[in-house]
C-alpha cells in the first residue's frame, strides 16, 4: 500500500475574484471518488493575494471539502507558471495526496502539466470521467483523436494527476457540511525569493461574463456551416434574444471568421450542458457532440435527414434554417 | 538567435490502429504534420522575418518517416532539421516526451534562446508536451501565444489567450512558448526553398546520443498507460420530423415544454 492518501483539488481564482465554479465541479467528483478510497480527505490548495482572502473564505463551505491550504502573499496578485507550480509541488510532496485535481481552464492547462512534469507523475488531460477502478486507482477516461477514441488512462505514480474542464462535471447537487478547516501555510523561503520571469503588461477583457456567458448559459442557439453567413447569425441572435439564450458555434464557422473562438463548442471549445441546445446547419461531427451532448434537450434543424446530429436530438427538424427560424422567431412575438 | 521548433506528425485521425499494448500505431499509417505545429513553423518564419540572424531549427521526435516532413519545413524557410528517433522511445506519454525532447534540445542546439512548439497535437490534444519540456529544461512558460508583438535579442513580448480576455505579456529570453491557430496564412514552400531542403541533411540522433536511459524513455519512462481504448457510444432516441406547414409551430411548443419541464425538476 502506498502512502499516499487524500484527495487535492486546485481552487483557481478568477481574476474577477471568484473561485472558479469548476473548482466546485471538481469538489463534487472528489467527493463521490473518496467514497471508495479508504480514509480519504479532501482538500484544496488556494494562491492569493492576503487582501482577497476574505472573499473565499466562506466560499469552501458546504463543498465536501475537508482542508483548505492557504499560501498568501503580495506577490501572488497575478498567476505565474513557475511560482504557483513550485507551491503547489512543495504542498504535494508535504501532504502526499494520491490524486491531485485541476480544472482544465487556461490557467489549469498551463500549471498541471508543469506540476506533474516536476513531481515524475502522469497528468490526463480532459477527462470526461473518472472513477476508482478494483485496485483503488484512478481510471481517467478521456477522448482522443478527435474525439472519435475514449481511452481510459491510468497512473504508475502517485499523485495521480487530472484535469477536467468546466461543465462537465456537475456541482454537488446538495450541501455537503464538513468542518473545513483553513490552514494558513508560509511560502518556503525559495518561493518567496522566486521572481516572475513572465511579466503581464497589459489586459483587455473581451469576455464580459465573470467566466464565459456559455458556462452559464440554460438555452443556447448555436450555428453551424449550414447557417454560416452574416444573415443566419442574425437569426440566431435574434432568437436568442428572445428566448434569453446565447449564441454558440461549430469550429467550421469560428474558422470562417463569422463567429469569434470563444462561442466554440466542442472538443477544442467549450464543452456545455444548458437546459436547451438548438444546433441549426451543425452536422454532428464527434468533435462537435463531445462538447453538447449533455444538454438535457437538444433540437436538431438541419437539411440533410442523415445528418449525425440527429443521433444526439431530442427532437429533429428536416428543414432549411434560413426558412423555419424566421418563422420561429415571429411565434415567439405573437 | 537560436529558435528550436519542436514538431510532430500525426496520424491522420480518420485512420487509427492500436497496438496490442494499446498504444498508438504509428507506422503504416497515413500522417501528416500536426496542424497547430504549422502555425509554430509560421510564429517561427515570421520572427526570422523581422529579426536579423536568426537561425531556426526544427525537432521532431518519431520514427524514420518524420523525415519527410522535416524536409519540408526546411523547404518553407527553416534552417536545420533533427529527427530523434529510436524505436525505444515507443509508446512515450507526455511526461517522457517531455523528457526526451528536453534533453534532445540540450543535444542539438545546448545555446537556444527560444523554443516554440504547437498549442495542442490533434492525436492526443493533451496541451501538456510544451510546458513538460519548459520544465525540464527549467525555463519560464508562455502558451495559449495568439501574436507576436515585439521580439528583441533578449525579450519577447507576445499576446496570449486567457479564459475571459487577451493578455500582453513579456518575457526575458530563453523562454517557450505554444503557439495556438495562427494568424496568417501558412506559407508555400517556394522553388529555391525546396532544392534546399533537398541539399540539407536531416541529422538523426537516438536514445544514446541525447545521454538518457531506456529507463527514462518511451513507454518504460512513462508514468501513464492507456488501460483501455473504446469508441464513445451516445444514446439517443430522437423524433424526427420533415418540414411542413406547421413545423415552426411545433418547435415553438417543444421549446416551451422543454424549458418548462427544466425548471419543474428544479
Ligand atoms: C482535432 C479536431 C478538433 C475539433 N474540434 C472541434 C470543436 O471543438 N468543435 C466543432 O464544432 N468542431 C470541431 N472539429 C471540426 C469537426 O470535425 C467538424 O469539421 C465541424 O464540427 C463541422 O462543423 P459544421 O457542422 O458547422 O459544418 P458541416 O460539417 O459542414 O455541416 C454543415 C451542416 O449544415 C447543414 N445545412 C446546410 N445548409 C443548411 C440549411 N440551410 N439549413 C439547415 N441545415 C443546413 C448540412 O446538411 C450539414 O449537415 C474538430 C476537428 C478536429 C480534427
Amino acid at each position: 500500500m502506498s502512502e499516499n492518501k487524500g484527495i487535492l483539488l486546485y481552487a483557481e481564482v478568477t481574476r474577477d475574484k471568484y473561485i472558479h465554479t469548476v473548482f466546485f465541479e471538481l469538489a463534487a467528483k472528489a467527493f463521490e471518488l473518496s467514497k471508495k478510497l479508504e480514509n480519504c480527505e479532501i482538500s484544496a490548495l488556494l494562491i492569493t493575494p492576503p487582501a482577497d482572502m476574505g472573499l473565499y473564505k466562506d466560499g469552501f463551505k458546504n463543498s465536501g471539502i475537508d482542508k483548505v491550504y492557504v499560501f498568501q502573499d503580495e506577490k501572488f496578485k497575478n498567476y505565474d507558471t513557475e511560482i504557483y507550480s513550485k507551491i503547489a509541488v512543495d504542498l504535494v510532496n508535504e501532504i502526499k495526496p494520491e490524486i491531485m485535481l485541476v480544472g482544465a481552464t487556461a490557467q489549469g492547462r498551463d500549471l498541471a502539466p508543469r506540476i506533474s512534469s516536476s513531481l515524475h507523475t502522469g497528468l490526463t488531460a480532459d477527462c470526461t470521467d473518472l472513477d476508482i477502478n478494483e485496485k483503488g486507482r484512478l481510471a481517467a477516461t478521456r477522448p482522443t483523436f478527435g474525439g472519435q477514441l475514449m481511452a481510459t488512462i491510468l497512473c504508475k505514480n502517485f499523485p495521480q494527476m487530472a484535469t477536467v474542464r468546466p461543465k462537465v462535471f456537475k456541482p454537488l447537487a446538495e450541501n455537503v457540511v464538513r468542518n473545513t478547516e483553513i490552514i494558513y501555510k508560509t511560502a518556503s523561503d525559495t518561493i518567496t525569493g522566486m521572481t516572475s520571469k513572465v511579466e503581464l503588461i497589459d489586459f483587455v477583457k473581451t469576455i464580459q461574463n465573470e467566466i464565459n456567458e456559455l458556462d452559464s448559459a440554460e438555452i443556447i442557439i448555436a450555428g453551424g456551416r449550414g447557417i454560416a453567413t452574416e444573415e443566419g447569425f442574425n437569426l440566431l441572435r435574434q432568437l436568442a434574444e428572445k428566448l434569453g439564450g446565447t449564441v454558440a458555434a461549430s469550429r467550421a464557422v469560428v474558422d470562417s471568421g463569422i463567429a469569434s473562438k470563444d462561442i466554440q463548442i466542442g472538443q477544442t471549445g467549450k464543452t456545455v450542458r444548458p437546459k436547451l441546445y438548438i444546433a441549426c446547419g451543425i452536422s454532428g461531427a464527434i468533435q462537435h457532440i463531445v462538447g453538447m451532448k449533455d444538454s438535457e434537450k437538444i433540437i436538431a434543424i438541419n437539411v440533410d435527414e442523415n445528418a449525425p446530429i440527429f443521433s444526439v436530438a431530442d427532437l429533429g427538424i428536416v428543414a432549411d434554417a434560413y426558412k423555419i427560424l424566421p418563422e420561429i422567431i415571429n411565434l415567439c412575438n405573437s | 538567435m537560436k529558435i528550436v521548433l519542436c514538431i510532430k506528425q500525426v496520424p491522420d485521425t480518420s485512420d487509427i490502429k492500436w497496438t496490442e499494448h494499446n498504444t498508438i500505431q504509428r507506422e503504416g499509417v497515413e500522417s501528416i504534420i500536426n496542424p497547430y505545429d504549422v502555425y509554430a513553423v509560421e510564429t517561427a518564419l515570421r520572427i526570422k522575418k523581422s529579426c536579423a540572424d536568426v537561425e531556426l531549427t526544427a525537432l521532431s521526435m518519431g520514427p524514420l518517416q518524420a523525415e519527410d516532413m522535416l524536409k519540408k519545413v526546411v523547404a518553407l524557410g527553416v534552417d536545420n532539421g533533427a529527427l530523434i528517433t529510436d524505436k525505444k522511445f515507443a509508446g512515450a506519454d507526455t511526461y517522457a516526451t517531455g523528457k526526451t525532447l528536453a534533453a534532445a534540445i540540450k543535444t542539438v542546439v545546448p545555446d537556444f534562446d527560444m523554443i516554440i512548439c504547437g498549442q495542442f497535437a490533434i492525436d492526443g490534444d493533451t496541451a501538456q508536451t510544451g510546458p513538460s519540456i519548459a520544465n525540464h529544461l527549467n525555463l519560464p512558460q508562455i502558451t495559449f501565444v495568439k501574436d507576436i508583438v515585439e521580439c528583441r535579442d533578449d525579450s519577447i513580448t507576445v499576446t496570449r489567450q486567457a479564459d475571459d480576455g487577451i493578455e500582453t505579456v513579456k518575457a526575458k529570453l530563453p523562454v517557450l512558448l505554444c503557439v495556438l491557430q495562427g494568424f496568417e496564412e501558412p506559407s508555400r514552400a517556394r522553388i529555391n526553398g525546396i532544392r534546399r531542403a533537398q541539399k540539407t541533411e536531416i541529422k538523426k540522433y537516438s536514445l544514446a546520443d541525447i545521454g538518457l536511459n531506456p529507463e527514462d524513455v518511451g513507454l518504460k519512462g512513462s508514468p501513464t498507460y492507456v488501460s483501455k481504448a473504446f469508441r464513445p457510444v451516445i444514446e439517443h432516441k430522437c423524433e424526427k420530423i420533415f418540414a411542413c406547414a406547421d413545423t415552426a409551430e411545433l418547435v415553438h411548443t417543444k421549446i416551451k415544454e422543454y424549458l418548462a419541464g427544466a425548471d419543474e425538476r428544479k
